[in-house]
């Protein structure tokens, strides 16, 4: 008989250190389902961020590099190019990518580095408890925004969108946006991550899959609030799909 | 009427003393044990009507604050040890240009991302320059909240004074533990002179442009400006240097150590005194410059040197230089995070003394 | 005089406000405080811990290594308290929650059932409260008679309503040990 749903090889059969409700567990388990699908588990090596999923070498069973603040791609290119052939996982946080690591990660997306960045959008740190993230919404609250983002006047700035703003660029081949706050998009986030790492196999440029992601701790709401809220707050502004798609013919036809 | 005195925590007595010393801009980003202070910022600054940028990195926070310092404002930026360590091509640079400015590294464990405790694994980073090139920086090490707000309002004039960048060398412990705190007066950024060196107004200064530089292509002239910077660190280190010390004058042995250490020694310097035995207690607060020749005289005396470090052993190097094999100098040492207890201190001055 | 107390519990029990209270009217009543709370590791972990020092003397090490009095609020804070009294302290427990007295036959051991004399009062969260009482009668070493003055300042205003139940908490504490 035919396994139907199990644990996934690739994860170790713990329970995770994550708040209960936190998006990082359940993005462990797609990726971790992925490789065990694409039979990868001994070819696979994450880099794990300076973020809450700085954790994440406690529950992924293969490999794993944990490269300073923000320089998580750099660590990857150097990985990737020394393993070509091994599917190498650059894990972000908003901070890690797009404040400290900007050069990082967009040199890395120019210059069409082939690992594959899993972008965990939770609009905020969560690890250092709830400061401004560059994707933080205009009026969110974070303790370093006492009276919410405010772009102009307080002079903060605006959310980055950073799938659009990589997308600009040549290097970069397969750019998706996911959420992991219901079951529907869970499912849609696991198809982006399994075309990334498959055209990332096949040696094809820079691939991304930016994910939205539940932070109850710091959003200061319960999980089940904080589904809704990324669902009312996020999505409409970091629209979800396929942001850029120019891998080659043979890798769409194959697409589901 | 008695002074207010006001419970708080370290982090947000340091930056209470920084919007008090008249701090005109802080830039900052999220690192931990010194979230409180960014956070504190964030809201005083901008209820102020202030400068709070939290920027998109430690780099680039000390570089605003290399831009903001130009303009001969107050400014300052905060952080933690892995976070200090990326300022470090910054403080170099406000060096080179001899721009005032004010660091506070709130210290965790190290090496790498190591650990978010308390710890002084950062002294030769900090007391060696700790960037590339010939330059020192101020680092005064409070030993508790009462201190760290004291030496950061200071920080700023001393800073100005001798255009040098003050470092304040905390930890964790400091940031995160609460005390009794009096607060210094407030001084208004508006009220504040302007600088001579600084760029802007030219006009209203009536003084020629200014270029502010640590660039410098011809190497005689390189050297004539290294060693005028020399000359005032001579200076400094003969105006500046500060240390506390407790029942040196009889003491067989005296502990050396500073921040946290030197509190912790405190603890223990009582239990042996209740024991019956001579021991002192030497802190230094000034770690640059270092209070060599005040331990070298206590050497000549016959004074013994017990050093308690939150590191392997960093300041015993100092504390060796000072005492030049005159006199025994140990070293007990707890790292990662670890803080010695007093009783554990208390053990290590029994051994040495053989009792 | 110098009260060198270790206080344990789990996240939410209110260790870390009970120890700022203590240690801010003790500071109102004219004595030099230091509060540690305890953080990193350990707080992910859920537990909360905080030395927390109340002298008339310069106060040396803040880390309480040999506590005159323990406080300890929940059954697995019950090991470190253990650990950390000194040789004739006192150890508090939240009796309501710990049912075996800690292995310590030089301590004193003061039963106070916190959450059992909170619930009576109408609410759970202020059992620290009642232990700070139970601490102010043992100790002696803060009066806590500045404590009506400073709770407003402790407290938003939408739940300044609070501040008669934590008074009354703390009375309670101070009678759940009077002899
Ligand atoms: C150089 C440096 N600066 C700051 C930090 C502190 N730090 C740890 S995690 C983090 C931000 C994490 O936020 P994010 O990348 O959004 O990840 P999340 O925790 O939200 O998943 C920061 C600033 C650090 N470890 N190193
Ligand atoms: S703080 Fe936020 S991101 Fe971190 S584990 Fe908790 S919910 Fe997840
Ligand atoms: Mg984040």
């Amino acid at each position: 008989m035919e396994l139907a749903y199990g644990h996934p090889k690739s994860l170790k059969p713990i329970q995770t250190k994550y708040c209960p409700g936190c998006g990082h567990g359940v993005i462990h388990r797609i990726i971790a389902e992925v490789i065990d699908e694409m039979d990868l588990q001994a070819k696979a090596i994450i880099t794990n961020p300076v973020g809450c999923s700085i954790w994440a070498d406690l529950y992924f069973d293969f490999d794993s590099v944990q490269p300073a603040h923000g320089r998580t791609p750099a660590a990857s290119t150097g990985i990737k190019r020394m393993l070509p052939d091994h599917l190498v996982i650059c894990y972000q946080g908003d901070g890690d990518l797009a404040a400290i690591g900007t050069a990082e990660i967009i040199h890395a997306a120019n210059r069409g580095e082939k690992f594959t960045t899993i972008f965990v959008n939770n609009a905020i740190y969560g690890m250092t408890g709830g400061q401004m993230a560059p994707t933080t919404l205009v009026g969110q609250y974070a303790t370093t925004a006492p009276e919410g983002r405010d772009p102009i006047g307080a002079g903060m700035g605006y959310p980055i969108k950073v799938c659009e703003l990589l997308a600009t660029l040549e290097g970069t081949r397969y750019l998706a946006r996911g959420a992991v706050n219901n079951a529907v998009n869970i499912r849609k986030t696991k198809n982006y991550i399994r075309r990334a790492f498959e055209a990332q196999m096949r040696g094809e440029g820079f691939t991304m899959v930016e994910i939205l992601s539940q932070c109850p701790t710091n959003w200061q709401m319960n999980p089940a609030e904080s589904v809704e809220w990324l669902e009312k707050n996020m999505i409409t502004f970091y629209p979800l799909g396929e942001i850029k798609n120019t891998l080659s013919a043979s890798a769409s036809a194959q697409a589901r | 009427m008695a002074e207010e005195i006001r419970l708080m925590k370290g982090n947000e007595a340091i930056g209470e003393a920084a919007v008090r010393a008249g701090c005109r801009a802080y830039f900052g980003y999220p690192i931990t044990p010194q979230n409180e202070l960014t956070a504190y910022m964030a809201r005083q600054m901008l209820a102020k009507g202030r400068t709070f940028i939290q920027a998109e990195s430690e780099v680039a926070a000390v570089n605003m604050v290399y831009g903001a310092s130009s303009t001969g404002v107050r400014a300052m930026t905060s952080s933690s040890s892995p976070g200090i360590s990326l300022k470090q091509e910054g403080i170099s640079y406000l060096c080179g240009a001899d721009l005032p400015a004010v660091i506070v590294n709130v210290a965790r464990s190290g090496p790498g991302l190591g650990g978010i405790s308390p710890s002084q694994g950062d002294y030769f980073q900090s007391t060696r320059g700790g960037g590339h090139g010939d330059y020192y920086t101020i680092v005064l090490a409070p030993k508790g909240v009462q201190e760290a707000a004291d030496l950061t309002y200071e920080a700023f004039s001393i800073s100005e004074q001798w255009r040098v960048p003050v470092l304040i060398l905390a930890d964790g412990l400091i940031g995160q533990m609460m005390e009794g705190v009096v607060l210094p007066e407030p001084i208004d950024p508006a009220t504040l002179p302007r600088k001579e060196w600084a760029v802007g107004h030219s006009a209203e200064m009536h003084r020629p442009y200014i270029h502010v530089t640590s660039l410098n292509l011809v190497p005689d002239a390189l050297e004539a400006a290294n060693r005028l910077r020399f000359e005032r660190y001579g200076k400094i280190k003969k105006e500046l240097v500060r240390y506390e010390e407790i029942d040196v004058d009889d003491a067989d042995i005296v502990f050396v150590a500073y921040g946290t250490a030197a509190r912790v020694c405190h603890g223990a310097l009582e239990m042996a005194r209740a024991a019956g035995m001579k021991v002192g207690l030497f802190r230094p607060i000034t770690l640059w410059p270092f209070p060599s020749a005040r331990l070298a005289g206590l050497a000549e005396r016959g004074k013994r040197f017990l050093c308690i470090e939150l590191s392997m052993g960093q300041m015993v190097e100092d504390v060796r230089l000072a005492v030049n094999g005159k006199m025994p100098v140990d070293f007990y040492g707890r790292c990662g995070g670890n803080v010695p207890s007093q009783e554990e201190v208390f053990a290590e001055v029994k051994r040495l003394m053989g009792r | 005089m110098t009260e060198k107390t270790f206080m344990a519990g789990f996240g939410g029990q209110g260790i870390i406000s009970l120890g700022q209270l203590w240690v801010y009217s003790a500071i109102k009543e004219g004595l030099k405080v230091t509060f540690f709370p305890f953080y990193g590791a350990e707080k992910r972990g859920g537990i909360a811990r905080a030395s927390v020092i109340v002298s008339s003397d310069e106060i040396k090490s803040p880390i309480v290594t040999s506590a005159d009095s323990v406080v300890v609020m929940n059954q697995d804070s019950v090991e470190i308290a253990e650990k950390v009294c000194r040789k004739g302290g006192t150890i508090l427990v939240n009796s309501s929650l710990i049912k075996a007295d800690p292995a310590r036959p030089d301590a004193k051991i003061v039963h106070v059932p916190c959450n059992d004399i909170a619930l009576k009062l109408g609410d759970v969260r202020i059992a620290n409260m009642v232990m700070m009482g139970a601490l102010c009668k043992v100790t002696g070493a803060v009066k806590l008679d500045k404590l009506e003055s400073i709770l407003p300042s402790f407290f938003s205003s939408n739940k300044r309503s609070l501040i008669s139940l934590n008074i009354a908490a703390v009375e309670e504490g101070k009678k759940a040990v009077s002899g």
